[in-house]
């Protein structure tokens, strides 16, 4: 019998018993809707994540100091004091790098008239809007002078602004005390966002290095780096940031760097790697549903086997061979899991709409996904569908005959 | 010309649990073309297992099966399908329709596993509504069974049994569910398909007077033949018909008459 008869008859006998046709159907729409739209979520999350990474800049490379190590007692991370100002400087002349900027971080009490918040400061140098590629809002950015003469001047991340002196206020002129020393807000930084750590970015301030070094912590070496690189190759110039440093340093052969160098596109690469595991296991949950279904479709046609055993033992005795009622059994359930699949890729594409439009939820669904469902959708169908197909071709027609 | 059908020392032993059950102890007869056999017996008698290798849905477990000339006593599964297709039109006690399925449709059934015609969807039609025709039932053709009484189903069945142009129509019990009338009818259309159409019955039965409308009556017990003769005085179902009186006019024919559900016998 051809395949376009054994789908005729298959439609035929689905035709007639709607309700339950479309009931088991449901397993596999609900099952398939809930893969796609989890895929679509977790998508969604990791071009966020790309966009956020973007957004800090791609060619970025941060050099922190390494742990700081005396008598073989070892420190934690970035408390070693051997990053110097003149190392930032030094970085300028490795070849790929286009900007630098030496940072210093501190935390301290801000007060303005009658507000007052705890916010990070951070000392950074007069290329860093250049390397993040952020501009002020307000006012400008300090200048080399005020680096050199360690100037009491304070650029505003906008939650600081905000906090301090109300929204959509222009705070540039205004005297701020940080720790108890009178700074001057010379700008406001326009807002960026979350950080791809999840931090506010726009929750700091900005002073020359020099001004935390001297006015704030009384140090002499500083705790990090930020550079640019020309290209988004960010690796080779690394490689190289890594070797000077550590001739400046006069670090051995064999001893461990006191320093560690990281590239934008290794921070992004984890984050990255984490949706990933996050959007397989959402999937893989969404998949139970689509087992589940499966299992639906398999009972439904045991039931239905053994309720058209007549039918079945009647299709024998007129000449249906057992390869036939097992083709007609397994296309019946593919028909159902292939149609509910359809229709489960459907209700997913609504679902992912509907979480981006009322939820804000981002959500991409990719290509392949849709290809994938339905590829599963049909599997499932297969998988399922051959145990009763099986038992129903393997009927005796005197007894399917007989049965009542 | 050669018989239609051929048996020869027919065996067939069932292994239940432990006991061996001999429904038949070697039984040997002949069908001509064209022959009406009524073959009778009690329960257990072994007509219903004679029928079932007759009609090819089980193997004899010794002797020979010819049918239409071939021995299909050692035919693979397959194989059996394909003749019980082409060379053997089914009429069940319990019509076996499926349900919620037109006359039309389920007359046709037969053609779809039917490998070699390989008919179009318009022959297929055609034919089923030929078949429809000469049990009368040509104007029914898109009802569904619950729509039909359970002679007009019947009716229906005979017509799928008719659409290959089998060599034999087996018959189990056809009457078996209908009333004295119905009966009658279904055994006219019985009568007049063969004496018209020269087509070879075999009719399985327990009732005496259902078996007289054949040409020969064959009774089966403890699985041997016990009596094989010719009908002296066949009964004619057509003039039978019309010495009864006509049918009260709110009875069969009426579409979605409640009294028919009571024959409702599909296949759900």
């Amino acid at each position: 019998m051809s395949i376009f008869m054994t789908l005729r008859i298959a439609v035929k006998a689905l035709n007639r018993n709607k309700m339950r046709t479309i009931l088991t159907m449901l397993g596999m729409i609900i099952g398939v809707g809930a893969v796609i739209t989890m895929v679509a979520l977790g998508r969604g999350a990791q071009a966020t994540i790309e966009e956020q990474v973007k957004s800090a800049g791609t060619n970025l490379i941060n050099i922190n100091a390494g742990n700081f190590q005396q008598g073989g007692v070892r420190q934690g991370a970035g408390m070693a004091t051997s990053l110097t100002a003149e190392d930032a400087t030094a970085l300028r002349q490795v070849p790929g790098v286009q900007y630098v900027s030496a940072g210093v971080n501190s935390r301290g009490q801000v007060i303005a008239g009658n507000q007052n918040w705890s916010t990070q400061v951070q000392g950074v140098d007069v290329d860093l809007p250049a390397i993040r590629s952020w501009p002020p809002k307000y006012g400008t950015f300090f200048t080399p002078q005020d680096v050199n003469t360690a100037a009491k001047v304070a650029v505003l991340g906008t939650v600081v602004a905000d906090t301090l002196f109300g929204q959509d206020v222009d705070p540039t002129g205004q005297i701020i005390r940080i720790r108890n020393q009178p700074f001057k807000v010379i700008g406001v930084m326009t807002s960026k966002g979350q950080g791809p750590f999840g931090q506010d970015q726009d929750d700091t301030i900005f002073t020359p290095y020099t001004t935390v070094q001297k006015k704030l912590q009384g140090i002499q070496h500083i705790n990090n780096i930020t550079v640019s690189s020309v290209t988004p190759e960010t690796a080779p110039v690394a490689e190289a940031i890594g070797a000077v440093l550590r001739t400046r340093h006069k670090l051995p052969n064999g001893e461990p760097d006191d320093f560690m160098v990281r590239t934008q596109e290794e921070i992004a690469s984890v984050r990255t790697e984490t949706t990933r595991t996050m959007t397989t296991l959402l999937a893989a949950i969404a998949g139970v549903s689509l087992l589940v279904g499966g299992i639906g479709i398999m009972n439904i046609m045991l039931v239905s086997v053994t309720e058209r055993t007549r039918e079945i033992g009647l299709r024998l005795a007129i000449g249906a061979r057992g390869s036939d009622v097992l083709m007609q059994f397994l296309v019946e359930a593919i028909v159902i899991s292939l149609f509910g699949g359809l229709l489960g890729i459907g209700l997913g594409f609504g679902l992912s709409a509907a979480l981006e439009k009322f939820l804000q939820w981002p959500t991409s669904i990719p290509p392949n996904a849709i290809g994938m469902a339905f590829g599963f959708a049909a599997a499932t169908g297969v998988f399922f569908g051959f145990y009763p197909a099986r038992k129903a071709a393997g009927l005796d027609p005197i007894e399917a005959l007989r049965y009542e | 010309m050669a018989p239609v059908i051929s048996v020869r020392n027919l065996v067939k032993t069932y292994v239940v649990g432990e006991v061996t059950v001999r429904a038949l102890r070697g039984a040997d007869f002949d069908v001509e073309h064209g022959e009406f056999v009524a073959v009778t017996g009690p329960s257990g008698s072994g007509k219903s297992t004679l029928m079932h290798i007759l009609g090819c849905l089980d193997r004899p477990t010794s002797g020979n099966y010819l049918l239409d000339g071939k021995d299909v006593s050692r035919m693979s599964k397959d194989d059996l399908a394909a003749v019980r297709n082409k060379k053997i039109g089914f009429v069940f006690q319990g019509f076996n329709l499926l349900s919620r399925t037109t006359a039309l449709d389920n007359v046709e059934l037969p053609l779809l596993y039917n490998g070699t015609l390989k008919l179009k969807t318009s022959e297929r039609h055609k034919r089923a509504m030929d078949s429809l025709s000469a049990v009368g039932l040509g104007e029914r053709y898109h009802h569904y069974p619950n729509q039909l009484s359970g002679g007009q189903q019947q009716r229906v069945a005979i017509a799928r049994a008719l659409i290959t142009q089998p060599s034999i129509i087996l018959a189990d019990e056809p009457t078996g569910n209908l009333d004295t009338r119905t009966s009658i009818e279904v055994m006219g259309i019985f009568q007049r398909l063969n004496i018209e159409r020269g087509i070879t019955v075999i009719l399985i039965t327990h009732e005496m007077d259902i078996a007289e409308y054949g040409t020969r009556l064959v009774r089966f017990r403890d699985g041997k033949i016990q009596v094989d003769q010719k009908i002296a005085n066949r009964r004619d179902a057509a003039k039978e018909l019309a010495a009864l009186p006509p049918p009260e006019p709110d009875l069969p024919d009426v579409v979605g008459d409640p009294v028919s559900a009571e024959h409702l016998g599909g296949v759900s």
